[in-house]
């Protein structure tokens, strides 16, 4: 069972003995009365396919029940488990310890997001912007109505958008944005990035609205094409030349 | 105005800036470039109505190219409605100053009045 020492200022010590372990380095913080993060400091004994996600769970089972941390389905799929793992946005789900290759995994809570407390932060604003650009096919005909079942569409028009469809609004590549760390009003990657996905849609007809909707001082044009959105993504998603195609329509480049 | 329509003005300053740069540059060149920064070449420069026009255009082109890059750092910086306000008028009204007194500048030694 689980050895436990005692916490020590700023930060704590705890160990599950085993040969194989690394040391979980997990930031504290409840904003509500606490000003910095602290680090807690824990053992914990890793398989090769043994996850971040697993790890943190692994304490709050044996070492400290109160960590916080938003996770559900453990398959980088409901992107619920994004943090700071070792300096860089991930899903902790989809990070193996093995793969770190290093003997001590930090865990923070991802940035530009208001924190909630430990490692679950709040995701009003991504949903917010999410939901300004109209996430959704809009069109005056509906398939109920039409004669055939489906708007059919050719391999190549599925190809103009699939691969920004597998976003799973899991927040990392807003986390990750440098824009996002100065501007509180930018609309971020996330969105924009969705953004080209029904304006690239050949089913789609809501493109003048919203490309309307990121032509503001606070939309598209302050993205600086550092390109860390696209590093981050745990899915493929290649949000930076999503918001390049989303340019050039706006620059007359496309249509 | 649209923030497309801003920036192409903003792209489009700063490809226009960076020929008549060139071009300005280039003039340098024509003579010593240590002669070509004395007193009478410099006054010559101004008194020759094409180069006058030119200079002006320059002055035209990076005074909104530099002023709507510094109104979006700013906008970046910090946010709010009324300081993004204050930072668009503010931004317009440095570069329509900065424009009259450049202006004023070359027009007064065009005209010999310096």
């Amino acid at each position: 069972m689980a050895q436990i020492s005692g916490i020590t200022e700023g930060s704590s010590t705890h160990s599950k003995s085993q040969s194989n372990s690394i040391t979980l380095r997990i930031a504290r913080i409840n904003p509500k009365h606490d000003v910095e993060k602290r680090f807690m400091d824990f053992t914990i004994p890793y398989e090769r396919w043994t996850t971040v996600l697993e790890a943190i769970l692994e304490v709050k089972k044996y070492f400290d029940h109160s960590v916080a941390v938003r996770y559900s389905c453990r398959q980088a799929t409901c992107g619920s488990c994004g943090m700071i793992i070792n300096g860089k946005p991930r899903l902790a789900c989809f990070t193996k310890i093995s793969e770190l290759a290093t003997s001590v995994v930090t865990v923070e809570p991802m940035n530009n997001f208001p924190i909630i407390r430990d490692l679950a932060v709040k995701f009003e604003r991504l949903f917010d912007s999410h939901h300004k650009i109209k996430p959704y096919v809009m069109r005056d005909d509906s398939e109920i109505t039409s004669n055939e079942k489906e708007f059919l569409q050719s391999p190549e028009e599925l190809e103009q958008y699939i691969q920004f469809a597998n976003c799973i609004k899991c927040g990392l590549c807003n986390s990750a944005c440098p824009t996002m760390a100065t501007d509180s009003s930018f609309i971020g990657p996330q969105a924009l990035a969705q953004a080209y996905r029904y304006v690239a849609d050949s089913r789609d007809k809501g493109k003048d609205s919203r490309l309307k909707i990121i032509d503001e001082s606070h939309g598209i044009w302050r993205c600086h094409f550092a390109g860390s959105c696209s590093q981050v993504c745990p899915k493929g998603v290649d949000p930076a030349m999503g918001i390049q195609f989303l340019r050039g329509y706006l620059l007359g480049f496309r249509s | 105005m649209r923030e497309s329509i801003i920036m192409k003005i903003h792209y489009g300053t700063a490809l226009a800036a960076i020929a008549l740069v060139a071009v300005h540059i280039l003039m340098r060149l024509t003579q010593g470039f240590a002669e070509s920064l004395e007193y009478e070449s410099v006054i010559a420069n101004y008194k020759f109505l094409p180069y006058a026009g030119m200079l002006e255009i320059i002055l035209i082109l990076l005074s909104i190219h530099g002023f709507n890059g510094l109104r979006v750092i700013l906008l970046e910086l910090k946010q709010g409605r009324a300081y993004e306000k204050a930072v668009s008028y503010g931004c317009v009204a440095a570069m329509i100053g900065l424009i009259v007194y450049g202006s004023r500048t070359i027009l007064m030694v065009n005209m010999g009045l310096s």
